[in-house]
């Protein structure tokens, strides 16, 4: 095997161990988070260079390295990067322990990266957990009740969908008696029994991952977790949660539902079926309960709730097309690297505004077009960008998906989805609503530091960018899409 | 020779836009002769001179690169804007052709001596910065426009320039009247485009492609005709005649003359009205093949012209005279493409330009000096600003038509070929020739000559001519104004042009006496400007004795025929705030906002309940976990 291949995954986990070493003898401890940034960037680097090379497995057929995985690689890297850079100040307030956070940050970035390259059961079981437990103790990490009570929560609910996950996985070998997804794919193309009830273990199998993985990215009814540990959990995390790992749950849906179940035809509109009732519930219950949440952090979740809900419209599509057509996967693609920017951007303004005034009320975010008119202005470009308005990389996004979509026949699915777009305008424009025209509470500024005022305009940017001028992303998403056909 | 520079034409006045917006929020002014006081105060406007004057020289380079190819075409590489799938494609193009670069010369030339002028007329106002931003704006809009190869890109630029002009209008929106003249332009010129959106849409459902190349293509060879194509093109000129304000959408543009007078002259001659003609120039094939929309577009403009001559006449801002006579000069545009073809128009509006721009910048240059707008308290300025008075003198001429000054050369052409296809339209035009002679010598007269009336009664002392910053751009306009006609006394902007329609004289500078016409119009002219002066000037008419025997025709004239008042009382406030939407609002409060609220309230309670459901109890999520996996078995099996 060559190791260049692991390259961008044996370098984020050299630099975790030594921002956890250097935790110990350095007293600036921003220079951990600059070590961090370096680290994703070198790791960063190793990725771009391997882009565009044929699909190579390494360890046993257990990883492989194609231009998907790179994507979501990259993607993850990129997330971390802005989340490091906008949590400088919010760490600084840590007595204790900061080393750690980077280094967890770092860790669970590097499961992610491995859930975007498993091709295999147990590795994507290992990868999963990986990300998870480290993501378990990042949300409790401010040790105060709420943060704590949010950690306990994740961590036990995770545990359940863990448990359901592996009961998924154990029928799925059952019933092939194969781990590798490609293997899987030929033992029930052999099996061939033309009805999808003549074979329900394997339909078992099915529901079960679909519950564990759809806990990954709160897909409804799995969803129950997202209000409280996005509340109770530090912002940045929750924006990490938010973004990273439920990109990295589509990651593992998309490849396996491809590898795996994509064919014989009637198991994929089968499962397409599934995610676009999932899809109708997740965005009307996100949308609809977003709007009397009066915490930005708790509405944020009810949103991404939603937003979840817009994605699987992509996985329907999936499910719905013929095996060698991607449209689905690339929308769902370009979805989530536009979402990435755009969710990340508008957490990043709020961590800066949640650092002066120490609330997440929104009732609180009054007159911030007066105190910190820049942030303010983020804050609604990325709301804007949410609801998908032009010219943002949300109304690209939704474009794009939406589009697939009634190409494949699902045009019920849309039409429900626009309907949940109106609704969501209602709850996202109050925020910019209050800041613009609401009175401030005092004519206190807003600062924030540099790192954090970078990674808001590098958002901004990208979200503008994607909107006006998305050919070059939507190129590389469909690059990453084709090393789906199975 | 590199293709892809020609991008730069409208991307350099556009980066001239974000630094300077940049600077505009960052740079506060800081009072002069501190240290680096004058570069930062003024920086943003060396920005927006250096990108426009680079815009004019790759201007100047495609216009000589355009000439010199066979078939005066420059292919630019198109850049794929949204590709997805197989389906779905839509590319971002340039398309640069004669009628662009004579477009992107008036635009830049234009635009590049206002700026230089502004430089003078908007010193030391606090908002400097933002005026260059939006000046760079506007220009690049402008530039989009004429470059734009698909109408959606076109109406994208196309809003811009409505943005823009908004803003500009509106620049001193602390005055109310400024605030509402922007409102005014904008929603008036809303209404045009709404028609133009339509049609682009219309067209877009009917041939599935937003190309301005193709869909000429197919309405030359007849894949796009009869009902479909006349309603596109009129939903296009309706766009055209917002922005042109062209009858009966013209009320916006004398109104506008609350901006800065730099901005009216750019509005006036090189960006916005000068939108709406173009855009019929480049769709001209769609209307070729409509005698429906030719010959509105005809009859349009010929009622403009002669309808804003009329209220020209009497009155007293030198400013709204000169609006109403871009009103009336744009008709005459109209006129020509209307019935003589693409050149025609184009011609006079590429002549127009600047002599149309040089009357602003004198009429600014005059209020720098006296204060005021009101023609009344000016007179004897001649003597004073000897250079305000020999170019604005100049560019009268020209406007007027006399020989052998660039007005006299296109306002011919239009005129013959309206003889040629309408005798009642050349009967309009001719009529219009006399007035436009005589309210603008007017305006000479009483500006410039006699004694001086003291300026505005509450400003400073003497006037004085303006600084060179100011006139340098006059005088090269002025030149301008003199020479631009010449381009075609030969025929040979027609023929570069290309379009076959062209009837224009062709006889040469001396040669074109050899026709009645040019006779004609010139004695109308002469007429006009000695009535001026026998009223204005030699005094032997007294103008209140005039004015007195033909009282209801001047109340009608200085009313404006009283459209503002039908607009705004009749149709707005008793028609539409009275009637329809006192009704709808009846409609609204007990059926529409029934069904909403109840709607409203119901999803409301809905979230409640749901919110409800989300207690925190970590079992009862669980159990969630649980009940879900379940009920997808269960739907499966029950459906599946």
């Amino acid at each position: 095997m060559n190791v260049e291949l692991f390259a961008p995954e044996l370098t984020l986990t050299a630099c975790a161990i030594i921002v956890i070493l250097l935790d110990f003898v350095i007293n600036r401890k921003g220079l951990l988070a600059a070590v961090s940034i370096a680290g994703i960037v070198i790791s960063a680097g190793f990725t771009i260079a391997l882009w565009g090379s044929s699909s190579q497995a390494i360890f046993n057929n257990m990883l492989v390295v194609d231009n998907f995985a790179l994507f979501f690689k990259l993607l993850f890297l990129g997330t971390a990067a802005m989340l490091i850079l906008a949590s400088v100040d919010y760490v600084s307030k840590f007595a204790r322990f900061q080393g750690e956070y980077y280094a967890l940050i770092l860790l669970s970035t590097l499961g992610m990266m491995l859930m975007a390259a498993t091709t295999e059961l147990i590795s994507i079981y290992v990868a999963l957990e990986l990300t998870s437990i480290s993501l378990y103790v990042l949300v409790g990490f401010l040790k105060d009740p709420k943060s704590t009570e949010a950690s306990l929560k994740y961590l036990l609910l995770g545990a359940v969908a863990s448990a359901v996950l592996l009961y998924g996985m154990a029928l799925v070998f059952g019933f092939t008696g194969k781990t590798q997804l490609g293997e899987i794919a030929q033992a029930i193309q052999a099996m061939s029994p033309q009805a999808p009830l003549a074979s329900p273990a394997l339909l078992l199998g099915i529901v079960l991952l679909v519950a564990g993985f759809g806990f990954k990215i709160a897909a409804v009814p799995f969803q129950m977790w997202v209000p409280d540990v996005y509340e109770g959990a530090p912002t940045p995390i929750t924006a990490y949660l938010s973004v990273a790992s439920k990109a990295a749950g589509f990651a593992i849906i998309l490849r396996v539902f491809n590898s795996a179940f994509g064919l014989p035809n009637w198991l994929s509109l089968d499962w397409g079926l599934i995610f676009a009732v999932l899809a109708a519930i997740g965005m009307t219950l996100g949308n609809v309960v977003a709007i009397p949440q009066s915490n930005i952090k708790r509405m944020l979740g009810y949103s991404s709730i939603a937003q979840a809900g817009y994605l699987m419209v992509g996985l329907a599509t999936v499910g719905f097309s013929p095996a060698a057509d991607t449209l689905g996967q690339s929308g769902l693609i370009f979805f989530l690297a536009s979402y990435a920017l755009t969710n990340v951007g508008a957490f990043i303004a709020i961590i800066a505004i949640s650092n002066k005034v120490n609330s997440d009320l929104i009732e609180d975010y009054s007159g911030m077009g007066k105190r910190a008119p820049l942030l303010a202005l983020a804050l609604t470009l990325c709301l804007v960008s949410l609801t998908g308005v032009p010219p943002t990389a949300g109304f690209m996004a939704k474009f794009y998906i939406f589009n697939g979509a009634v190409q494949h026949g699902l045009l019920w699915l849309v039409i429900i989805a626009v309907i949940n777009s109106v609704i969501s305008a209602y709850y996202y424009f109050r925020v910019a609503k209050v800041m613009w025209l609401g009175k401030p509470a005092s004519e206190e500024k807003v600062p924030s530091s540099g790192a954090l005022r970078v990674a808001l305009s590098l958002s901004c940017l990208g979200v503008l960018l994607l909107g006006i001028v998305p050919s070059s992303v939507i190129r590389l998403a469909e690059l990453a899409a084709k090393m789906l056909i199975p | 020779m590199m293709p892809f520079l020609v991008w730069l034409i409208f991307l350099l006045p556009l980066s001239s836009f974000i630094i300077n917006s940049i600077i505009a929020m960052l740079v506060h002014p800081v009072s002069e002769g501190t240290r680096g006081g004058n570069l930062r105060n003024k920086i943003s406007g060396y920005i927006t001179i250096a990108t426009i004057g680079g815009s004019l020289i790759l201007s100047i380079w495609t216009l000589l690169s355009v000439m010199a190819l066979p078939h005066h075409e420059l292919a630019i590489p198109d850049i794929n804007w949204l590709v997805i799938g197989d389906k779905l494609s839509i590319s971002l193009g340039l398309i640069v052709n004669p009628l662009t670069v004579v477009m992107l010369i008036v635009v830049t030339v234009v635009s590049l001596l206002v700026q230089i002028y502004s430089q003078g007329y908007m010193h030391g106002d606090p908002g400097y910065h933002r005026y260059y931003a939006f000046m760079s704006l506007f220009t690049a809009s402008m530039l989009g426009v004429a470059l734009a190869d698909n109408l959606l890109f076109l109406y994208v630029f196309w809003e811009g320039v409505g943005l823009c002009s908004y803003l500009l209008i509106g620049f001193w929106f602390h005055r109310p009247a400024a605030a509402d003249a922007a409102k005014k332009a904008f929603i008036v010129t809303r209404l045009g485009d709404f028609g133009f959106l339509a049609a682009i849409l219309l067209l877009f459902a009917n041939t599935g492609t937003f190309d301005i190349t193709e869909l000429s293509h197919l309405a030359i060879t007849g894949g796009l005709a009869g009902a479909t194509l006349t309603w596109a093109a009129i939903g296009i000129f309706s766009g055209a005649v917002g922005k042109s304000a062209q009858f009966p959408l013209h009320v916006w543009l004398p109104d506008a003359m609350e901006g800065p007078t730099p901005v009216s002259a750019l509005i006036h001659a090189a960006t916005m009205v000068a939108a709406g003609v173009f855009l019929v120039a480049r769709t001209y094939p769609l209307f070729a093949h409509s005698v429906e929309a030719l010959t509105t577009v005809a009859i349009i403009g010929g009622v403009t012209a002669i309808f804003a001559a009329t209220m020209g006449l009497v009155m007293n801002d030198i400013k709204r005279v000169l609006a109403y006579s871009t009103i009336s000069q744009l008709g005459y545009m109209m006129l020509g493409l209307g019935t003589g073809g693409v050149a025609i128009g184009m011609f006079h509006l590429f002549n127009h330009a600047f002599f149309k721009a040089l009357l602003f910048l004198g009429a600014g240059s005059v209020n720098h000096a006296t204060g005021t707008f009101d023609m009344r308290q000016m007179g004897g300025l001649r003597k004073i600003m000897p250079w305000t008075y020999v170019t604005f003198l100049i560019a009268s001429l020209s406007l007027t038509g006399i020989w052998p000054f660039a007005g006299f050369w296109s306002k011919d052409d239009i005129i013959l070929s309206s003889m040629e296809s309408q005798p009642i339209l050349f009967v309009l035009a001719t009529i219009t020739v006399f007035m436009t002679a005589f309210y603008m010598f007017r305006a000479v007269f009483l500006t410039f000559g006699g004694e001086y009336r003291g300026g505005d009664p509450g400003s400073h002392g003497h006037p004085h001519e303006s600084p060179p910053v100011m006139v340098v751009p006059m005088v090269i306009l002025a030149v301008l104004a003199v020479v631009s006609g010449f381009w075609n006394v030969t025929g040979s902007f027609g023929v570069f042009l290309g379009h076959g329609e062209t009837r224009s004289f062709v006889e040469g500078f001396f040669g074109i006496f050899t026709h009645p016409l040019p006779w004609i119009s010139m004695l109308l002219a002469v007429l006009g400007i000695l009535l001026a002066y026998a009223i204005y000037s030699a005094r032997w008419l007294s103008a209140e004795h005039i004015g007195s025997l033909f009282k209801p025709l001047y109340i009608l004239f200085s009313r404006k025929y009283w459209m503002d008042e039908l607009y705004e009382n009749i149709i707005v406030k008793k028609a539409l705030l009275g009637g329809i939407f006192n009704g709808l609002e009846q409609v609204d409060t007990h059926v529409v906002d029934g069904a909403v609220n109840g709607a409203a309230s119901g999803t409301i309670a809905g979230g409640g309940v749901l919110r409800r459901a989300q207690t925190g109890q970590l079992q009862l999520y669980g159990l969630f976990i649980g009940i879900g996996v379940l009920a997808i078995i269960v739907c499966l099996y029950l459906f599946g």
